[in-house]
Parts: C-alpha cells; structure tokens; sequence
C-alpha cells in the first residue's frame, strides 16, 4: 500500500521532469543513431584487396567493382608486408583451384566489402568462363551438326559407292569434338566450386562491430541512466530532508526500497522497449530471440542499476560527488561488459568480470539477439543478476538503518 | 506518570567521540507545549531526532506513549516538522499532503476532509493545487507545518516552525497550537524566537547537552529575577 503510494509519486515527480525524461528516452537513441552512422558508413569507403596468383580475369572483374582497388602481388609474403603496412586489407591467393582469403579484419565493414567483392567477382569470372564453354560446347555442337549433314549429304552422294572410310573419318572428328566439349564442361563446373578458406587477423567472422556492440550497449544504457537518475533521486530526497520525513512515519524501509524499485522498473521497461525497438526498426538490427526476453533481462540489470545506485548515493553528500562514481562505477563496466573480447585478457583482468553485472545483462542480451537463445537458457546470467539484486537490496534496506532505527 | 506523553529520563547521546546530550531529563504531559530553546549546536535537534526513534539514545531512555524509542508503528500518531521544509517541489502542495498522508497511514476516504482541514489551518486551500517550486518560502514553511498537523496526531513535534512565516500568520498558528493543545494534544516545539517561548506552557533551556532549566515561563523569569524568557536565556548562557 505505502510502496504503491512511493510508487506514484516517484513515478509523478519522473513524469513531470521532462528533460530528464528526455535524457532517459532520447539520449540512447542519439547515441545509437550517431554510432550506426559512425560504424556502418565505411561501406563506402574504399577497399584494397592484395591478390597473389590469381587469374587476370578475376582481378579484372574485382577490380571493376566500385569502391575496390585491386594489387597484385608476386609472393605472398609481399602480400602479407603490405597487408600488415595497412597498405591493404586483405590478401586473396590462389592455391590451384582453391582460393585463401587472409582479412586484416580491423574493420569488420571492409572484410564484408572484400568478401562481397571476392563473391561476385569469382561468380562473373565463372560465369564467363561458363559462358565461353558453353560457346565452344555450342559451336561444337555447330560443327557436329553440320558435320553430320555433310557426313549424311556425303552418304547419300556416294550412296552407291559406299564411301566408308569417309564415313568412319566424320564419325572419329565427331568423337573427338565432343570429347573436348565434355571435357571443357567438367573444367567449369569444377571451377565454380573452388574452395576457399578464410584467415582473420583480428577477430572471426562473427566480427561485426556495431553488432557485437549493440546488446551490450542497450544495457549499459539502462544501466546507466537508472543508475544516475535514482541515486540522484535518493540523494535529493537525503539532502532536501524528505526521506528524514518518510521515515517519521510508520512506512517501512523496505517500502521505500520497494517503491523506488517499482517506480524505476517501469521506467526501465519503457526505456528499453523504446530503445529494442529504435534498434529493432530504425538502425534495421536483426533480432533472431525473443524481444520479450530482451526486456526481461534488461529490467532486471535496471533494478541491479537501481539497488546499486541508491546504495552509493548514500556515499555521496551532493549531486557532484554522484557525478563522481561515474568513472570510478559505471565507466569501467564497459571494459569488462564483453564489448572488448574478454578472452584476449590477462587472467586476473578476466577475473574482474565477474563481479561486472553489465557482463551477465550483455551475455545473456547477446546470446538473445544474436544466436536466438532462449531466455530459459540463461538460467546462469538471470541467476548471478539476481543474486546481485538481492544482496544490493539487502544491502538497501538494512542501510536506510542510518537514518532511522527501526 | 500514566499522562505523560514525552518521558526522557537521563537521555544521553554519543555521536563516536563527540558527546551531544549528557543527561536530559523530561516529560510531556498531555495536553501541553512545551518549548525547547536552547543556542544552536546545544543538541535541540539531537533531543528530537531521539525522541522520533530517527537515532538511538546511548544512555538513559527516550518514551514515548509509554513505549521505548525507537518503535515504527508509533510514528503515526506523532506529527513531526523538521527544520527543512522536505517537500517534493514537482508535487503540488495537495499531492504532497496526500503522499504525506498516506505515509502516515490515513484512511483514503478521509485523506480529502484532512488535507483540507490541514490545508486551512495554514492558510493555503487556495494555493494547494499549485506546484511547490512555484511557492514563496513562507509558504512552503506553512505545507510543512500542514504536513504535520495530518491526520490530528496526538502529539506533535515542531523543529523551529514558525522561521519565515510573517507574524500575522505566526499568530494564527499559535492560536492552532492553543487549540489543538486544549484539545488534550501535545506539543513539543523548539523555537528561536524568545516571545514564542512565551507562549509554552513549560520551557526547557538546553545547554551543553543539558537541561538547564525547565519549568513555567513565569517561574523560570522568577527563577532567574529577569523580565522576559530572552533574558533567562542570556543569562543562563553566561552572556551579559
């Protein structure tokens, strides 16, 4: 009843803030439209594929491509120098029929324009041998065609004389033109399955910045802004003697927490439903999971936001020293929130993350949006984020014991 | 003593080293104000602070309703003004007494006839539905005050409540003390203002960490051969 009542008001004092509602619902969206834009423009910019023994037809046919620059190369190992020089950002060689791709993959928009680049151009140089085969089959068939004629024009001539050794002459010609056709057929169907194997000097092929950055960065979003707004919240009731005066009356601690929990989770679910779908509509992201889940997990990291930021704003004397925990809490969660490969790191570094809940959130967000995990196999990640928001909401109530005794 | 609302017997407070209250003895009888004064620092918000339960007293004991302090359900029959006015500027003045209200437990079906009954006394029915940041400070003092008085709390307890509110309505205020006294209520108030002193029923002069004195504003001018509570003060202080 009282944390209902709590409820409302926090919920009536958000409303009526309209700039930091605002911040809360459009700063994500900003943030997100500037980094897509900043992320995915490199489609047009220029890519320079390094080939080493690859037919001059294929080079011709990449290097028609807008926006790729083709080098050819003698040795590999001149390849690989420019490719380290940054002169390049991908090497294709030939091993025979096959094909080894090596990307500098830095950027992963250039890797996909090389890949794009590498595709149609061994489809237009296949297709066009295909073409010139098929013209040869034909003009075989041409020549076989009319050879037959003659051959029959000639049998029908020397009818009575039966000119068979002329005969056997035209059948061994045919043969042979149509051997060399099937052979030439075999030959380009073979080239048009070559295989191909792809290297990555940084990263693998599931390397796509914006992408791998996106469901790390919707939480830190909601973690972030309900971590400030509330803790600001729970501060500005401290200093302006509100909560003194809560706590003159019968409610209880935990209603307080509770209500701030209420009022800060629909707020959380809001906010995330807007930034999932800004994703989702507007920067054209796949979402192979179940957005639903993608909700629950972020209001869950929103009331771990919560409980941590109520619990430092009793630390802090002033809305500045709230400012403060900003490098100090939220800045390095996205170190260790998985944005950067957490597999590169030193052990202990590695060890850090786990006390990380941006790490939990991002994992199970990731698994959601990026594989289509079911949020029932998530059960790890839920449960250390629940653990979390336990233990911090423990941590809350027993806290506001500082204020008053009972 | 089965009337006394207020009864702190040797009350003593420590804040780590730093002793606040070394022995504070006294008892609010029902259906009195007692005023306490006392120069800032002499631990008259401490006292408060003990009595609501809000800190836990290090020595003696602090009762309230016959009952040992701290003690949760108790808060709402006590209706407690701080110094700073604590209210939620984004509300208007009727939401934040009816969040007020609700906190203290009021019934919803009569949340609209005590805020309006509070609201009057103050004087702000005609400001209530407007938002407190667009209030004067004198009249956000007057919602604080209204906060208080909700749903007609045996006692009340009043951090200096008259600071910033104009001396026409500063009347009218102690005519609501008056009557809300006469009504069998109690009143603990702490004050700077010397002819408020006055109009308590008792005065306890704190000072140090203790009371110095604490009896009828008449008696206590007796006491100490002066003419008006401000001078008991004086020279209770040692200034002269």
């Amino acid at each position: 009843m009282r944390t209902i009542a709590i409820m409302n008001r926090v919920l009536k004092e958000l409303f009526r803030d309209k700039r930091t509602l605002a911040l809360m619902f459009l700063a994500p969206i900003l943030v997100m439209l500037l980094m897509s834009v900043i992320f995915n423009t490199n489609s047009t910019t220029d890519v320079n594929v390094g080939t080493v023994a690859v037919t001059q037809k294929l080079n011709k046919e990449m290097g028609s491509i807008k926006h790729v620059n083709v080098k050819t190369y003698d040795t590999k190992s001149a390849a690989k120098k420019a490719l380290s020089d940054e002169k390049i950002d991908a090497i294709i060689k030939k091993n025979g029929n096959n094909y080894s791709l090596t990307y500098a993959n830095t950027d992963s928009t250039k890797t996909a324009a090389v890949k794009l680049a590498f595709k149609s151009g061994l489809t237009a140089t296949s297709i066009s041998q295909l073409k010139a085969a098929l013209k040869k089959s034909t003009t075989g068939m041409v020549k076989l065609q009319a050879q037959l004629q003659a051959m029959q024009k000639q049998q029908a001539a020397a009818n009575a004389t039966t000119n068979s050794s002329a005969a056997a002459v035209a059948a061994k010609q045919a043969a042979a033109t149509k051997s060399t056709s099937t052979n030439n057929s075999t030959k380009s169907t073979s080239q048009t399955t070559p295989k191909i194997t792809n290297h990555y000097v940084y990263g693998d092929k599931d390397t796509g910045y914006f992408a791998k950055m996106l469901p790390i960065l919707m939480g830190f979003f909601v973690f972030f802004f309900v971590f400030l707004i509330s803790g600001m919240a729970l501060l500005k009731e401290r200093t302006t003697g509100t909560l003194d005066r809560l706590l003159a009356t019968p409610v209880k601690r935990s209603s307080i927490v509770f209500g701030y929990m209420l009022s800060y989770g629909i707020l959380a679910v809001i906010q995330t439903i807007v930034i999932v779908l800004v994703t989702v509509w507007l920067l054209g992201i796949e979402v192979v999971g179940n957005m639903a889940s993608v909700v629950v997990i972020n209001l869950l990291l929103a009331l771990v936001a919560l409980a941590f930021g109520i619990l430092l704003s009793t630390f802090a004397n002033s809305e500045f020293q709230m400012m403060q925990f900003i490098p100090l809490v939220v800045i390095p969660q996205i170190f260790f929130s998985g944005i950067i490969p957490l597999d590169s790191m030193a052990d202990w570094v590695k060890d850090i993350s786990y006390i990380i809940p941006l790490k939990y959130s991002g994992d199970a967000v990731s698994d959601i949006i990026m594989r289509g995990t079911s949020i029932f196999n998530e059960g790890g990640n839920i449960l250390v984020l629940l653990t979390f928001l336990i233990v911090l909401t423990f941590l809350n109530v027993v806290g506001l014991k500082r204020y008053r005794k009972v | 003593m089965t009337n006394a609302i207020i009864e702190l017997n040797h009350l003593a407070k420590k804040f780590g080293d730093e002793t606040v209250l070394k022995d504070i003895n006294m008892t609010l009888k029902k259906g009195e104000i007692i005023g306490l004064i006392g120069p800032s620092g002499a631990g008259k918000s401490t006292v408060i602070k003990v009595t609501l339960g809000m800190e836990v007293a290090s020595g003696g004991s602090a009762k309230v309703f016959d009952t040992v302090m701290p003690n949760r359900q108790l808060l709402g029959r006590i209706g407690y003004m701080a110094q700073t006015d604590a209210l939620y500027d984004s509300l208007s003045g009727r939401e934040n007494l009816k969040f007020y209200g609700l906190m203290k437990g009021i019934a919803k079906q009569d949340m609209a006839k005590e805020v309006d009954h509070a609201a009057k006394v103050v004087d702000l029915t005609d400001d209530l539905d407007k938002r407190v940041s667009g209030y004067s400070g004198g009249m956000m003092r007057r919602l604080s005050l209204a906060i208080a008085l909700l749903g007609n709390p045996e006692l009340l307890i009043l951090d200096e409540p008259t600071v910033g509110i104009d001396p026409a309505l500063r009347r009218q205020i102690w005519k609501e003390l008056g009557s809300i006294r006469d009504e069998g209520r109690s009143i603990l108030i702490t004050t700077h203002v010397m002819d408020e002193a006055e109009l308590c029923d008792r005065v306890a002069l704190l000072l140090g960490g203790k009371v110095m004195a604490f009896d009828k504003p008449a008696s206590l001018e007796a006491q100490y051969q002066v003419d008006t509570v401000e001078d008991v003060f004086l020279k209770a202080e040692g200034v002269e």
